[in-house]
């Protein structure tokens, strides 16, 4: 768009047509306070804090609604506009309760700063503040009302943002008031957007509320545990008897691919970590029973037993399972771990969706992968299955607001009347279970039709992919219910398009990153496959190149008495996947884990893990994003996966440098490439060191492993410094091993819903009591009643 | 139904068939009924505006805005559907004279709106009537019947070709929905909030349409001036203010009631002539010119013609013809404290200035009143009533500051005699009403 000049405060200024003059004057580094203005949310011009002077203008105009224009002089710093700001603030405390020092806002409070920056500083109200007692909502929505300022940003997040609807206005005049939708309690997504986006102490967190005040908190940038998207999330820290308590989960770091968005899960779903049944002791079968015990105790017995069974049977008799919510460090330790140091192939994790497959159709379209980002910008989308708003609240809400903010259209192929259809230029209704004929006719095989065309005829579906083959920019996204070839079908599809793009739905938090480091019985890190080891041959000496058994397959080799050690890393396959616990009795289990699952239970080794959360590293979102994982809390008595891995290994005699190649990089050359004599070097070192600059380089430290990541890992050499910056960067797959074709009833799908997080979510308080409440999403009924 | 006055300074135009049963079709049409719209379907539309603007017209629902120049903002090509709106929500306190339109004469507003649709190439209009005005709409909804049997409304209205239908629409009570933005959403079922501006309503109205809004007296006028022509209706008024308008005379006057008289009638003439002058036993103190949200005028400043351009000239306004007689009897703090709890009442609450601003005045005078008043309230009204003035999203946040600034500023005095344990110098002492007003 042509650019408009204009002067703001006698500063010359450049900015797009169109563009608010309250984002004009921002780009220009000049402040137009505001309270309901939101970015992305539709204008309200109703608390009237940033009127300014415009020349020829008699009054005085606010910048949030005015569109800038040629020539436009405008003054944001005269007695006239100063004035104005301190009348507002004057009037808005006027019934303002002012109750600051027990206010959950109180020192992250926009009304305080405002107050700060431009009000008065004493009140000329003295007569009866109007009143009204503070109202639960939800489990996890307060409204005190008198705090509310009436900015209508909780009305719009959740309507626009959400498309839930469930905050409304009510009343008029003074009597305005934020109402829920079930007249005194709210049936909704309980996302606590709203809260998030208060800029007062009106909507509270009930998980937060009155518990700490900000200041008293660490906030710690790190990336969501639950589903796959990879919110960003600032975790609010504070020192308690047993470490350290998260207290709060939210979004104040918009930087992440998220922006503003959480859903519950990344807001609430932290408590887990503070759950009573979370282990604090290692627990080793005594008797028939799990007792405590020392972890000295813990990884001697562990290290003995598997090295026994490791030279007595070989690596054939040990099996692995391994997380969907651990970091990548981690996942690509285990399967070193058990490829070189246990001698086995038998590794696997819950598979949740077919990345493989999606690799092996990949091969020679590289750069095919969209990121979140890109997800949000891309003019059309296509969605077969899956049900975002449910198992994918980031994806859905990109999608949303891109069709939103961007007029994005949006393709919807499902077999249930899902709630983002609201969002669809078309829906088109499949019979259950139909997805991958819907791959294969988009791939050109027109007599799958037949098969899909239940609701809508042959013709609708041609003229439909007639319409998406035109689509220059199409962003292409499927769940579970495409595996095998129907992906190699949609990829075939999408390859003929200009510039098509794809998204595999995954369920867990890291479930991309383990199956890009490796965890399958047949591929490396990277796709590999594992009878062609070639650069990993290199670096990890032995490996062996027969594939190992799948997760079914180990049941299957355990009940035939030839699974002598099986070790399970924060996962619960017993009770999430069915597997039969008594085919595991004559096998000595392992398990990491943060409670006693119907999985740690049947062990004769429990080792209590920290959880994402508590622990620091890499996870991929299901796109393929690369984010670090930021230590916020810790626990006593629990120690990182990683570290758990290192020390079995270290008990087992292993030479633990090989595993996690640690301090290696004593930079030797460092003096010299600065001209300086040798020993200079050493002396560089000793400073850093002492100043603790030097990395740790400890074998604990997960950094170490990721410098092997990106070096094998195709795709994973992305920047360390944004990384660590906490940037998201595409790891796009081009360069990975060639896949495979796995068995595609291997993939189970997470029977997660918006309130439910596998094993996790069972022990998160405030998700429970959500459910608990009788919970139905309030779009759920509306889909039905439609 | 109300009682009709006559006075011989008034010239009938939009008052011409009152209390003549043109309510029903055949005593309209006997009375020259639907000959303007006769007239205006053989005219060019642009004809028809250059018309209605030359008469000098001005809008009759406060503003006072050129109605023809009004209508020639609308685009002639739009995507969307354009409408005619009448705004008869008539709620402003002082104000009574859309209802002796819609009661005596509403096919002249039908046929207002009518000429307008055709004006712009409307082909549909909306008559809103305040809520409260149930025997009202009564009254239209048969018009408008009465009108499509006839075939002046409904498709080729007259055999001309042109489709053209009238919709009433009842108010649900609210005051705001008066402001054109927001009578626009409650049209469309939502809450009575106004719209931010721009885009003007003559661009992007009605469900998005181009939607030339008017009042209902505004309305009525145009056939009167289809027919009589813009020369004559523009020379009965002063210069820039055409023709007449009703002006709702109320207080203690001897012969209160609504007068059709030439804009620019001296007001002081209006009071002591037309009105008959201030009832036994009292003299004025005041007057309200232009209903409620219009800055009041001393005894002292009456000597002004009623049009809009004189009345801004004293610092007032002609508003929406409500002149108001304040007497000797009333306490200029319990007036102002009436208007407050009025606006207050009304504020829709979309924006901080005038929710918190009229609540607030609201409370400082009721408290003021009943003898709770300290010194720096004074100062302090005038602060508040400043502070909203200009601020709002909307004008009633200025309706309710201007009057206020112009009572506190003319009659400081009364206020200081009500402090220093003189409840009110005018009134037995009351309780100091504290009720929190939050619903
Ligand atoms: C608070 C408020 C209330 C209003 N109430 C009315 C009303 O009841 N009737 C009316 O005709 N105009 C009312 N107006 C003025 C309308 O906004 C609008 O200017 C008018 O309908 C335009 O018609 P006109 O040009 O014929 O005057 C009100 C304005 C405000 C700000
Ligand atoms: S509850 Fe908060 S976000 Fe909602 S209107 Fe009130 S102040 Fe604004
Ligand atoms: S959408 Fe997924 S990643 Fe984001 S907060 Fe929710 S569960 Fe966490
Ligand atoms: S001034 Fe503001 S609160 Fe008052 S009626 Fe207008 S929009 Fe509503
Ligand atoms: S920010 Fe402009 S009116 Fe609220």
């Amino acid at each position: 768009m042509a650019d408009v000049n204009l002067t703001i405060d006698g500063k010359k200024v450049t900015a797009p047509a169109g563009t608010l003059l309250i984002e004009a004057a921002k780009s220009a580094g000049i402040e137009v306070p505001s309270f309901c203005y939101y970015p992305n949310l539709s204008l309200q011009g109703a608390c009237r804090m940033c009127l300014v002077k415009i020349e020829k203008m008699p009054k005085l105009q606010t910048a949030c609604t005015t569109v800038i224009s040629e020539g436009m002089m405008v003054t944001t710093d005269s007695d006239e506009v100063r004035q104005a700001r301190k009348g507002m603030i004057e009037l808005l405390l006027g019934n303002h309760p002012l109750d600051c020092p027990v206010c959950d806002a109180g020192g992250e409070c926009e009304l305080q700063d405002m107050t700060f920056s431009y009000g008065a500083a004493e009140s000329r109200f003295i007569d009866v503040k109007n009143h009204r007692d503070e109202q639960q909502w939800s489990p996890v929505v307060y409204f005190d009302r008198p705090r509310c300022i009436l900015c209508y940003r909780c009305v719009r997040v959740c309507g626009e943002g959400m498309d839930v609807w469930a905050l409304g206005v009510q009343h008029r005049g003074v009597s305005s008031t934020i109402v829920p939708n079930q007249e005194d309690h709210l049936e909704c997504e309980e996302c606590g957007m709203c809260i998030d986006i208060c800029p007062v102490g009106a909507l509270t967190s009930g998980a937060y509320r009155y518990k700490t005040r900000p200041w008293e908190m660490k906030h710690v940038g790190t990336t969501c545990t639950h589903c796959a998207d990879g919110c960003k999330t600032t975790l609010g820290v504070r020192r308690c008897s047993t470490g350290t308590e998260l207290v709060r989960g939210d979004n104040r770091d918009k930087s992440g691919i998220n922006g503003d968005f959480l859903c519950i899960k990344g807001r609430y779903g932290f408590d887990f970590a503070h759950h009573e049944d979370r282990l604090h002791q290692p627990l080793i079968r005594r008797n028939g029973r799990l007792t405590p015990c020392t972890w000295e105790e813990a990884f001697q017995l562990t290290g003995e037993r598997l090295r026994q069974i490791r030279d007595r049977e070989g690596g054939d008799a040990i099996a692995v399972i391994g997380s969907t919510r651990t970091t990548n460090e981690e996942n690509y330790l285990l399967q070193k771990f058990a490829r070189t140091v246990l001698g086995t192939n038998h590794i696997d994790h819950h598979r949740t969706a077919d990345y493989p497959a999606l690799v092996a159709a990949l091969a020679g379209h590289p750069k095919l992968t969209a990121s979140m980002r890109e997800l949000f910008e891309a003019p059309a989308m296509l969605l077969i299955g899956n049900d975002p708003t449910r198992q994918h609240p980031l994806l859905a809400w990109q999608i949303r607001n891109n069709v939103r903010l961007h007029r994005a259209r949006l393709y919807l192929v499902n077999a249930q009347p899902i709630k983002l259809r609201r969002q669809a230029s078309s829906f088109f209704a499949i019979p259950a279970g139909r997805e991958a004929e819907v791959a294969a006719f988009l791939a050109g095989q027109d007599s799958a039709v037949a098969a899909i065309a239940s609701e809508t005829s042959p013709e609708a579906w041609i003229r439909w992919r007639d319409q998406l083959r035109r689509e220059p920019k199409l962003v292409v996204m499927f769940g579970s219910e495409i595996r095998g070839d129907a992906v190699a079908s949609l990829i075939k599809f999408a390859a003929d398009l200009p510039e098509a793009k794809l998204i595999c739905l995954g369920d867990y938090a890291n479930s991309r990153g383990a199956a890009d480091m490796g965890l399958y019985p047949d591929l490396l890190p990277g796709y590999h496959p594992v009878t062609e080891v070639g650069e990993f041959h290199k670096d990890w000496g032995g490996v062996p190149e027969k594939p190992g058994l799948s997760l079914r397959q180990m049941a299957e080799h355990a009940q035939a008495g030839k699974l002598k050690a099986l070790y399970v890393v924060g996962a619960n396959p017993v009770e999430e996947l069915g597997l039969d616990p008594f085919v595991f009795s004559q096998s000595f289990v392992v398990v990491e884990d943060l409670f006693l699952t119907e999985t740690a239970a049947i062990a004769d080794v429990v080792l209590p893990a920290a959880n994402a959360y508590e622990k620091s590293g890499t996870f991929t979102n299901t796109c393929g994003d690369l984010q670090l994982v930021k230590k916020a809390g810790e626990v006593t008595g629990t120690k990182s996966d990683f570290e758990i891995i290192v020390r079995i290994a270290d008990a087992m005699g292993v030479a633990v440098r090989k595993l996690v190649p640690f301090g290696r990089g004593s930079r030797a050359d460092m003096g010299q490439s600065r001209g300086a004599q040798s020993g200079e070097a050493d002396r560089h070192s000793v400073w850093l060191e002492a100043r603790g600059l030097e990395p740790k380089m400890s074998p604990f430290d997960p950094m170490a492993i990721l410098d092997e990541i990106q070096r094998l890992v195709p795709g994973y050499d992305v920047s360390r410094l944004h990384l660590l910056a906490g940037m998201d960067q595409h790891t796009s797959l081009s360069g990975s091993g060639p896949g495979t074709k796995h068995d595609p009833s291997a993939i189970m799908p997470a029977r997660d819903d918006l309130f439910s997080s596998g094993t996790l979510g069972r022990y998160c308080r405030t998700l429970n009591a959500v459910l608990e409440n009788g919970h139905k999403l309030a779009a759920e009924e509306e889909v039905a009643a439609e | 139904m109300a009682d009709l006055v006559s006075h011989p300074d008034e010239v009938k135009v939009v008052s011409k068939r009152f209390g003549l049963g043109a309510t029903e079709i055949d005593r309209y049409l006997e009375l020259d009924g639907y000959k303007a719209v006769r007239k205006a379907l053989g005219m060019a539309p642009e004809s028809i505006i250059a018309e209605v603007k030359d008469s000098g017209l001005r809008g009759r629902g406060g503003a006072g805005f050129n109605t023809g120049l009004k209508w020639s903002f609308v685009p002639k090509q739009s995507p969307k559907p354009k409408y005619i709106l009448c705004n008869g929500d008539e709620s402003e306190p002082g104000t009574c004279k859309d209802r002796l339109i819609f009661e005596h004469d509403p096919h002249s507003v039908i046929e207002g709106v009518t000429i307008a649709g055709l004006a712009v190439g409307a082909h549909v209009g909306y008559i809103y009537i305040r809520g409260e005005y149930r025997y009202l709409s009564e009254i239209m909804q048969k018009a408008i019947r009465q009108a499509y049997a006839r075939g002046f409304l409904g498709k080729n209205i007259l055999g001309s070709g042109f489709d053209f239908d009238v919709y009433w629409h009842g108010g649900a009570g609210a005051y705001e929905v008066g402001e054109e933005s927001a009578l626009m959403e409650s049209l469309e079922g939502k809450r009575g909030i106004p719209r931010i501006r721009p885009p003007f309503p003559a661009v992007v109205g009605l469900w998005g349409g181009p939607t030339v809004i008017n009042n209902a007296e505004t309305l009525a006028s145009v056939p009167h001036i289809l027919l009589g022509g813009a020369e004559w209706y523009a020379k009965l008024g002063t210069p820039k203010n055409g023709g007449t308008r009703l002006f709702c005379l109320s207080g203690r006057l001897n012969r209160p009631g609504v007068y059709e008289l030439p804009m620019g009638y001296n007001l002081k003439k209006m009071i002591y002539d037309v009105g008959g002058g201030m009832a036994q036993g009292h003299t004025l103190k005041a007057v309200v010119p232009g209903g409620s949200s219009t800055p009041l005028l001393t005894r002292e400043e009456i000597d002004v013609p009623m049009d809009f351009d004189s009345l801004m000239k004293v610092g007032s306004m002609l508003g929406s013809g409500g002149v108001v007689i304040v007497d000797d009897s009333a306490c200029m703090v319990k007036f102002a404290l009436r208007i407050m709890s009025f606006y207050q009442h009304e504020s829709c609450g979309w924006c901080i200035p005038c929710r918190e601003g009229t609540d607030w005045l609201k409370k400082t005078l009721t408290r003021f009143h009943s003898g709770g008043g300290v010194r720096k309230d004074i100062d302090d009204l005038q602060y508040l009533s400043e502070n909203m003035l200009g601020r709002t999203f909307c004008p009633l946040g200025d309706a309710a500051a201007m009057p206020t600034i112009s009572i506190v500023k003319k009659f400081r005095k009364e206020f200081e005699d009500h402090l220093d344990g003189k409840p009110c110098p005018l009134e037995k002492a009351e309780a100091i009403e504290r009720s929190p007003v939050m619903a």
